[in-house]
């Protein structure tokens, strides 16, 4: 079954899509490269191992574990401590588990609004005597289990200690590859470095030329509100690109294609909390002295915990809602 | 027991840092405490360039480790000593206070304040509100609902003060 002579590399996934899996699948040809140079010992998603097989490994024998998604139950929670026992590095793989991702939202909300929501008040719910998924039930002598949903999601290093972090959603093959090179071949930045580049976005975009020196913006818009122009800066145009503080690394693949960067490689190494950072460059950005010209400026931006945590609220400095507003207030 | 009564009393106590620019709010601040005008003692003050250098992350930041209100003070709209810091500072804290509302902070607890450096009564009039405010909510203390938050989770091995420090490491 196993070489000993590769290395050994276990996938996981946690609370995420599935597209961080994909984006494995996605190194096409070069997938074989890396099957040939390691030897798959665990990646259910894809190959019928067991927890037990993991289980029975000896501590540390794993080379590399690659866990994408937050860690969002108990399983999960179990999943991140087995694998960091058994593998020498631990790579948070992708955005939701680097900074919590698109699942990290949910600490909006707390566990009961979430699970009121999906097993009630949801439209497509029929659900009349509210049953809910119970953590264990007892049927006739037998005992069956689920694991635990958690109240807060929680990025994959504020459970376990991570050796690496490859950003983005997904991650690009390119980074990829070169992170399984760089680990093969052991030529390693220090512990804890995120395996991209440590520069601005802008930097690898191709509509940087047309950046003005100064952004003068009367209003911002959504892409489906206008017509871009696909050779001039987003930001420029008044689009909330989010490159001026996002880290490089996806080839500004987005701006290529007219959609703004919505921020999913998360920030730089200056960077402590990407949400304040983009209110900081956002507020720059715009044209109005007095607080109504404000606040007629910032009407056009609908969601802002949305827009600037979009990756990254558990890895946020507040990390979650702090305490419950009512919805009216929120609002306002 | 005594000294749980006395946590306790320091635990209703609120905390309030204050980022006052050198040009006009330090300034006034300076002359609320010459002319020897009275506010409560739980503002913590420091001294920046420009009000318009109080990154957002300053203040959530304050927040993170246990801020219960930020009070920020600038010169008056045209009045500013690098011309237009502090009408960035007026944006930048307008989209962080909706930032804030809605990850559950109330408005209440992050003020701005134009303080020219005349204005020492305005200073211990402003700081006098925002206490009596703050001390109405109650504390945010922020670093003991995160222990909260992490009671539901196993003991771990990661960072737990600074998540952030992780995702700031350097990268190649």
């Amino acid at each position: 079954m196993s070489n000993p002579t590769k290395p050994q590399v276990a996938f996981y996934w946690c609370a995420s899509c599935g597209g961080c899996e994909e984006a494995v699948v996605d190194l096409a040809d070069g997938v074989l490269a890396v099957v040939d140079a390691v030897d798959i010992i665990f990646w259910p998603v894809a190959l019928d191992f067991k927890r037990s097989d993991v289980e029975a490994r000896p501590d540390g024998s794993i080379a590399v574990a690659f866990v994408n998604g937050a860690v969002r139950t108990s399983e999960q929670e179990e999943m991140a401590h087995l694998l960091r026992r058994k593998a020498q590095f631990l790579i948070a793989f992708g955005a939701c588990s680097h900074l919590g991702g698109i699942p990290g939202l949910a600490n909006l909300w707390d566990r009961e609004s979430v699970l009121r929501g999906s097993y009630g008040e949801a439209p497509s719910v029929v659900n009349p005597e509210g049953t809910r998924p119970q953590e264990a039930w007892q049927e006739n002598g037998r005992l069956t289990t689920l694991p635990a949903f958690r109240d807060t999601v929680r990025t994959l290093d504020q459970v376990v200690e991570v050796d690496y972090y490859l950003p983005g959603c997904p991650p690009t093959p390119k980074l990829l590859m070169d992170a399984v090179q760089a680990i093969l071949s052991g030529a390693l930045p220090p512990r804890g470095s995120v395996l991209a580049p440590d520069v601005a976005l802008c930097d690898q975009c191709r509509l940087k030329a047309t950046k003005p020196d100064r952004l003068l913006l009367t209003s911002f818009k959504r892409p489906h509100q206008v017509l871009i122009d696909p050779e001039t800066c987003l930001l420029s145009q008044g689009l909330l690109c989010l490159g001026p503080a996002t880290r490089a690394g996806c080839e500004a693949l987005c701006p290529s294609g007219n959609m703004p960067c919505t921020g999913c490689f998360g920030p730089t190494s200056r960077v402590h909390d990407v949400g304040a950072k983009l209110v900081s460059a956002v507020g720059s950005a715009f044209d109005a002295n007095s607080p109504e010209a404000v606040e007629a400026v910032l009407s056009s931006i609908p969601d802002p915990v949305g827009t600037f945590y979009r990756y990254s609220l558990p890895a946020s400095r507040l990390r979650r809602k702090v305490s419950q507003v009512s919805p009216a207030e929120a609002a306002q | 027991m005594e000294e749980q009564r006395i946590g306790t009393a320091n635990g209703q106590e609120p905390t309030i840092v204050a980022f006052f620019c050198t040009w006009c709010t330090y300034t006034a601040a300076d002359l609320a405490g010459t002319s020897r005008m009275k506010y409560p003692p739980n503002v913590r003050i420091i001294r920046v360039m420009c009000s318009g250098r109080v990154d957002p992350q300053f203040v959530v930041e304050a927040f993170a480790q246990g801020a219960d209100g930020v009070l920020i003070g600038g010169c008056h709209p045209g009045d500013c000593h690098y011309v237009e810091g502090n009408y960035k500072t007026l944006r930048r804290i307008a989209l962080l206070k909706r930032v804030l509302r809605e990850m559950g902070v109330e408005d209440e607890r992050l003020r701005l304040e134009w303080i020219s450096a005349s204005e020492g009564d305005k200073v211990a009039r402003v700081i006098n509100e925002m206490v009596g405010a703050v001390r109405r909510l109650g504390r945010l203390d922020l670093p003991a609902k995160r222990r909260g938050w992490d009671a539901e989770v196993l003991p771990h091995h990661g960072p737990t003060e600074a998540p952030a420090a992780a995702a700031a490491s350097t990268g190649r």
